[in-house]
């Protein structure tokens, strides 16, 4: 069963957070077929998808009259469904790798071990200074340049072991 | 269309975006503008132009032909009133190189027949004048104003055009099925979830020439009576989706999509739709359940969604490929399309070749063309020099095919029978450097993570497999495991719901029928004969070429090489943890991996 997490404390977040899901459902409208496109909104706006979230989402979701029907716990299942929905806090930056074929035969074994060295972080953690979280992705289909890995929106290439720490040293 | 002197293409590859691309466009057209040629410069995005990494961002001008390579902002202001005011030529900024590649695409290769890709890189994917200008949409004013959908639906069954989705299901066959159903309104849908590892050739089309697709689509729609279509394009791709948009909302400018098309009583839209990262999203009912709002869950079939998708409505649901193929078709005629292939393999199909070979990137060939065609002659043969080993086609659930696979003619019969498969058109190479048991316990990785856990089957047997390759990997194998693996791979494609589950296995099928001995290595002698599993090799410094350098010594993380300056270094083979770094630092190859 999926049960409410306390609410976040920060005045502050709660209603950012409450901008952020209005403005999203405002976007898309109201229909199931828009609950992953707002629920890929409230990720890429807020970082994560809190409980709290998902329970200002479904309130406005929730139309019976207009036979939109949804509960708390079926946008969960969307969140925790779908890799790109995180359901955690994640770090200022996420530094997604290339987890595919393509890219561990061309160098990524190697890669791989060297990211989680630098950061000092496994897939699915973030460092304690809640400046990265580290995370696999599925082929980005680049992979004519492999091994790639993605660091918040950018994209970066033919990534060789020795050029990680200036790579991560962009992102404070 | 407005004519221009002169038209810049600025490269806006994923790499050249994060370099900055943006901001030179925005520069230039800021700087034309107040230099008063905003009418006669016109500046354009276009695909890679040449390697991003060290050239990006950069941008091809023309007439001229010249290019300008590691742009910055600040270099603008002088670059236009040099170039474009004076027609001064700025050597400084000019790429050193005067080689222009496209790695992902290029000039075509040898053996190369380009229906699909023909327009990639030709036309601005912003423009559909530019589309237009290249035939475009001209297929779609026949098939309106002077054919049935009948008729359509004969000429494309006459092509014998199949679903480039993997399965190869005739595509015709499948309009009409959806066409015969007796319930309204119906739907189309596009499968631009392209997320085998390894294939890009979807990404590559949608956003180069995404009004192929649209057109195809368009056209689909008319001979099966759709209202409303939907492209499933996975998030993954953003440039994708943006290119869509644009040409959507063109197309609708244009009065190809929306009501009463070209004034006939046929309407049809069109709309994105954008997954959220899971791979089983490829599954056509997964899919449709991911297009409602919900999980992308698969469900098993029947009723297929031809006659109960979309909405609990009739949909027909094809790949990005087949939908482009098909204007090409009506204008050229079945009987062209038909002429290229194999007997039950009609056409060209596209391939992204990635691993270890020479030029790896996206091509299109005939089908029939042979597997060693495709790797020497069109690929360049194997990098390094090295020797073949193993291509793994139709990605995750596809097969490992070896030596004796490579004059084959390249069909969907041909390779199925080899115990591989089409799929979408991944195709990956690998040296003899590769761990045969690694790479299936690789991919039991993928399909595992990416099992939806909806039928127990595929969510715990890709578990069980992924665990005896892990255990067989890090030395702890043991005899019956070989017969525990034949027995989960039968049981899992027996049992399982969708084809994720039902192809799981298909890499370990392949790689224990062609690699058995290297699994029996690893078993009974606990050793890796391509050296890759740590578990299995050990790290020995080679007494005539150590040179007591020391640099292995300083760079290894757990201090376990020893040896004094000038003097043969030793690895204690206890604190090794197999890192490899040593290997990797020494300058004179003196450190050998045994296994």
């Amino acid at each position: 069963m999926f049960k409410v997490a306390e609410v976040p404390s920060q005045a502050g977040q709660t209603k950012d957070l409450t901008r952020i899901v209005e403005a999203a459902v405002e976007k898309h409208g109201a229909h199931a077929d828009a609950f992953i496109p707002i629920l890929l909104e409230i990720n890429r706006d807020y970082g994560y998808i809190p409980a709290e979230a998902i329970r200002l989402a479904r309130k406005l979701l929730h139309q019976p009259e207009e036979h939109v029907l949804v509960s708390e716990g079926q946008l969960y299942g969307l969140a925790s469904f779908y890799h790109m929905l995180h359901t955690e806090k994640t770090g200022r930056h996420v530094v997604q790798f290339c987890e595919s074929a393509p890219c561990h035969v061309q160098g990524g074994r190697e890669l791989w071990k060297a990211i989680r060295q630098t950061l000092r972080l496994e897939a699915g953690e973030t460092d304690p200074e809640g400046r990265f979280t580290l995370k696999t992705v599925s082929c980005l289909g680049v992979c004519g340049v492999g091994p790639v890995m993605l660091v918040d929106d950018d994209l970066y290439a033919n990534v060789t072991p020795e050029q990680l720490t200036e790579i991560f040293g962009k992102y404070e | 269309m407005a004519f221009y002197r002169s038209h810049v293409l600025v490269s806006v590859d994923p790499e050249c975006l994060a370099r900055g691309a943006h901001d030179i466009i925005d520069a230039l057209n800021d700087e034309l503008i107040a230099q008063g040629l905003i009418d006669e410069v016109q500046v354009l995005e276009t695909s890679r132009i040449g390697d991003p990494h060290r050239l990006g961002p950069d941008m091809l001008v023309y007439p001229e032909n010249v290019h300008y390579a590691n742009l910055t902002v600040d270099d603008i202001p002088y670059l236009v009133e040099e170039h474009f005011l004076k027609g001064r030529i700025v050597e400084k900024f000019r790429a050193q190189e005067k080689v222009i590649t496209d790695e992902e695409l290029g000039a075509p290769k040898p053996k190369e027949v380009r229906v699909v890709l023909r327009n990639c890189g030709k036309i601005d994917p912003h423009n559909i004048e530019e589309y237009i200008a290249e035939d475009g949409y001209q297929a779609l004013a026949k098939v309106i104003t002077e054919m049935t959908p009948e008729q359509v639906i004969e000429e494309v069954m006459k092509s014998g055009l199949r679903g480039r989705g993997g399965a190869g299901f005739p595509a015709a066959r499948k309009w009409q099925l959806c066409r015969q159903v007796q319930d309204n309104p119906k739907y189309l849908t596009c499968n631009a979830d392209e997320g085998d590892p390894g294939a890009f050739m979807n990404r590559r089309v949608l956003e180069s020439d995404p009004h192929s697709v649209i057109e195809g689509m368009i056209i689909a729609a008319y001979a099966i009576g759709a209202s409303m279509g939907y492209i499933y394009c996975r998030a993954e791709y953003p440039i994708a989706v943006q290119n869509l948009n644009i040409a959507i909302a063109q197309a609708r400018e244009f009065g190809f999509l929306g009501q009463n098309i070209f004034g006939t009583d046929f309407s049809f839209d069109l709309e994105v739709r954008m997954g959220a990262g899971a791979f089983v999203c490829g599954e056509e009912t997964a899919l449709i359940a991911s297009i409602e709002g919900k999980r992308g869950e698969p469900r098993p079939r029947p009723p297929f969604p031809a006659v109960k998708g979309v909405w609990g409505k009739p949909t027909n649901n094809n790949n990005v490929e087949t939908y482009a193929v098909v204007p090409q078709i009506i204008l050229k005629g079945a009987e062209w399309y038909a002429s290229m292939g194999t007997e039950k393999s009609k056409g060209t199909k596209t391939f992204a070749i990635a691993g270890d070979v020479v030029n790896t990137g996206l091509i299109e060939v005939p089908f029939g063309i042979t597997l060693r065609e495709v790797i020497y002659d069109v690929g360049g043969g194997i990098k390094d020099g090295k020797k073949f080993k193993a291509i793994q086609t139709g990605g995750p659930m596809g097969g490992c095919l070896v030596e004796e696979h490579l004059d084959l003619p390249v069909d969907y019969e041909a390779l199925t029978a080899a115990g591989s498969i089409m799929g979408s058109g991944g195709m990956i190479v690998m040296d003899e450097d590769t761990c045969m048991v690694d790479i299936a316990r690789f991919f039991m990785e993928f399909t595992q993570e990416e099992s939806c856990g909806k039928c127990t089957p595929c969510r715990v047997g890709t578990k069980h497999l992924l665990e005896i390759h892990e255990k067989i990997c890090a030395g702890k194998g043991e005899p019956a495991d070989l017969e525990r693996l034949d027995e989960l791979c039968v049981e899992i494609t027996r049992n399982s719901l969708c084809g994720l589950g039902q192809g799981a296995p298909n890499p370990v099928i392949s790689t224990l029928k062609y690699f058995r001995h290297e699994y029996e290595a690893h078993i009974y002698e606990k050793r890796c004969p391509a050296k890759v599993c740590r578990a299995l090799i050990r790290f020995e410094i080679q007494a005539p070429a150590c040179t007591g350098c020391t640099v292995c010594s300083r760079n290894c993380p757990v201090e376990a090489i020893s040896g004094e300056r000038r003097q043969v270094h030793v690895i204690d083979d206890e604190k090794c943890v197999r890192c490899g770094i040593c290997v990797q630092v020494c300058n004179f190859n003196a450190i050998e991996i045994l296994s």
